[in-house]
């Protein structure tokens, strides 16, 4: 078991004749990927890394039957990239695209939100891996590997790192998921922690969270209601100064809200162990697992 | 994207939102001319930079000078431009270097009945734009929403249908807005909340929105920053934008395709992804440094941006040691290798280099760097770095 994503997932690549998505599509499929297939409008019937090239989403799903889609179509079309694979029935959206305007997800997010059937994760997000099983978006592969640690993050390399930390140990990784670091991402921490806790692999949880918004709040009170596997967690930004953006569109401290101190406080109440330090990620899962 | 004061006053002005009528003034000739033109007995001169508290705000040569001030003749108009015109603005933003005025707003006087408080932003808990109205208007918001939330009312909308009367109704109720006004307040409001989807707006704020004597809504303020990501769709936003505002060193990194912030401390960093950055800032105070940026060089970073992302570094005179610290993944070790080499030759270290690789082309990436003649203080983990670092800075 794993969650969203596994060995027999059929993949679509919306984009895959871009530069950007044909390098990441070609690092999948070494992976291990099951990509199927590729979208590109007005590039129908052309192939690319061997694979057939739809012009619509609808065909890719009559003629492939595919389960999730890597997005990796520029920001202008990414809003409709992700609506037309919903629509076509796509169950399982990963949208890695940078630099989406705001509105055009709020939009997209009014779709979805009641979807229970549909999970999209992103934008602007590294993707989704099952170690050893399938690989969804741009993370290095080879530092990951199987096991029972559910790793979820804000942030793409500080991910890696993470996972890094827990392969060193000995922690392998159930499935790893990127939320994006946008204002609006389809997925949040809480929708990740429900699957983690049904998941049968997955023995402990490990979130990386930033400045800035409240997910990180919301998450640790979710824990503390529902979450009985060991929960760990990070948070990056704490000598971040307020008013200014860190990177991410979402990491901004602003009116004093979205703190790290605020952050820390609501996890350690939640009985989350924290790391204090980013290199202390890897042992913080541990120790929480030996509680 | 920030813009000033009177462009969003323009702005506004073209949807046919209420502002008072104002002349832009870059000489205090201009002032003394605009203050004619606008024909009234009063007028208000306002520094134009995009900081706030600009009212309390003071001029640094001349302490007694306001950033905003009430004049009531030609003369007077002329005299405050000229204090203000080409000096330094000192306000609780900007920090107390203050920020150079360039021009000065010259605006009609307006009667003033009551102040209140409006703004748009996207709330990202609720995934929609939510308009705030107060009745503390003229206050800071954040203070007031830290000691009386109850008097902060949000009404969330559709970007598409827009703000509905029946809100705009329940909003004057709960303000204590009557009669006549409403119908001032729905076309205010509703406008409102249609130009900050149209725009791409990320922040809209009117404060103080005003209630006139004769019971109109005006805005007195006008806020607007631009969501950085829609500006591809609007080249006539992107226009307004005001280099001189922003901090050059930001600015130069931001035409690399670089992510940088300027800090206080002495330990410059130099890191692949916004949150490894933040992370790496962080555990610099953590053992007892001072990081003196965020720098993220992004994901696909070629050596020539890693490269200027070193001469940004160095030319930061506060920085006394350097800390890279990268995580491969579409980053390869060997390009920050051969980024370091390259800005050795181009710019020379000055100060101690702290190295630490990890990921894509790891052992490749090491190699380069212990062949080579540059003195570097390689790291093998993030504590490692951050104490050699740290001790490097002194």
């Amino acid at each position: 078991m794993s969650i969203l994503i596994n060995k027999s997932t059929r993949v679509v690549c919306q984009g895959i004749t871009g530069k950007v998505g044909e390098f990441h599509s070609k690092n999948c499929l070494e992976y291990g990927t099951k990509l199927v297939c590729g979208v590109t409008p007005g590039k129908g019937g052309q192939e690319a890394l061997g694979l057939p090239v739809y012009d619509t989403m609808l065909e890719a799903v009559e003629e492939q039957g595919v389960d999730a889609t890597m997005i990796f179509v520029p920001p202008a079309f990414t809003a409709d990239a992700i609506l037309e694979a919903v629509d076509a029935g796509v169950k399982v959206v990963i949208a890695i695209t940078e630099g989406v305007p705001v509105v055009d997800m709020v939009r997209v997010y009014d779709v979805i939100k009641d979807r229970d059937d549909v999970r999209l994760v992103g934008p602007n997000c590294p993707g989704v891996i099952t170690p050893e099983e399938c690989k969804i978006g741009i993370m290095p592969g080879y530092i990951h590997k199987k096991g029972c640690v559910g790793v979820m993050s804000r942030s793409g390399t500080l991910t890696y790192e993470a996972v890094w930390q827990l392969s060193e140990l000995g922690l392998g990784q159930s499935t790893c998921v990127g939320l994006g670091g946008d204002p609006i991402v389809g997925t949040s921490f809480i929708d990740l922690l429900k699957l983690y806790q049904a998941d049968g692999e997955t023995e402990a949880i490990i979130m990386m969270g930033e400045i800035g918004g409240t997910a990180e709040e919301e998450a640790a009170a979710f824990v503390k209601e529902h979450v009985t596997k060991p929960v760990a967690a990070f948070i990056a930004g704490r000598t971040a100064p307020p008013g200014k953006r860190m990177g991410h569109a979402g990491a901004i401290i602003s009116g004093g809200k979205g703190t790290a101190e605020e952050k820390i406080a609501a996890l350690e109440d939640a009985g989350i162990e924290v790391a204090q330090s980013p290199a202390d990620m890897g042992a913080a899962v541990k120790r929480a697992m030996a509680r | 994207m920030k813009i000033h004061e009177y462009q969003a006053k323009e702005l506004l002005r073209r949807a046919k939102i209420a502002v008072p009528e104002s002349i832009v003034a870059r000489t205090p000739a201009e002032a003394a001319a605009a203050f004619k033109k606008l024909n009234g007995k009063i007028a208000v001169v306002k520094a134009q930079i995009h900081a706030g508290g600009r009212g309390k705000g003071t001029i640094k040569s001349i302490p007694e000078q306001r950033g905003v001030q009430l004049v009531k003749s030609a003369d007077e108009a002329e005299k405050v431009a000229k204090n203000i015109l080409g000096n330094e603005l000192v306000t609780i933003q900007t920090g107390p270097a203050g920020k150079v005025v360039n021009q000065v707003l010259v605006e009609s006087g307006c009667d003033i009945a009551r102040e209140l408080y409006l703004g748009i932003v996207i709330d990202r808990a609720v995934g929609l734009p939510v308009l705030m109205a107060s009745s503390e208007g003229g206050m800071n918001i954040e203070e007031v929403a830290a000691r009386t939330p109850e008097l902060i009312f949000k009404e969330h909308f559709d970007p598409d249908a827009g703000l509905q009367a029946y809100q705009v109704r329940k909003l004057c109720h709960k303000l204590g807005i009557k009669g006549a006004s409403v119908r001032s307040a729905d076309s205010f409001m509703r406008s409102l909340s249609k130009l900050f989807v149209q725009l791409d707006c990320s922040l809209v704020e009117i404060n103080p929105l005003v209630v006139t004597g004769a019971g109109d809504l005006i805005a007195l303020d006008a806020k607007i920053t631009f969501d950085d990501n829609a500006m591809f769709r609007h080249p006539d936003l992107a226009e307004l934008r005001d280099i001189a505002e922003e901090d050059p060193a930001e600015v130069r990194a931001g035409q690399a395709g670089l992510s940088y912030v300027q800090l206080e401390g002495n330990i410059g960093c130099l890191v692949n992804g916004a949150g490894l950055a933040m992370s790496t800032m962080d555990l610099i105070k953590l053992h007892g440094g001072e990081p003196a940026n965020f720098l993220d060089v992004g994901g696909g970073a070629q050596v020539d941006q890693v490269t200027e992302a070193f001469r940004i570094l160095l030319a930061d005179k506060n920085v006394k040691a350097v800390l890279v610290n990268i995580f491969g993944g579409i980053m390869r070790c060997t390009t920050i290798a051969n980024a370091v080499l390259e800005a050795y030759k181009q710019v020379g270290f000055n100060v101690p280099l702290v190295v630490r690789l990890e990921g894509t082309e790891v052992a490749e990436g090491r190699k380069i760097l212990s062949e080579s003649d540059v003195d570097i203080i390689s790291a093998m983990d993030l504590t490692d770095a951050a104490n050699k670092v740290v001790a490097a800075a002194g």
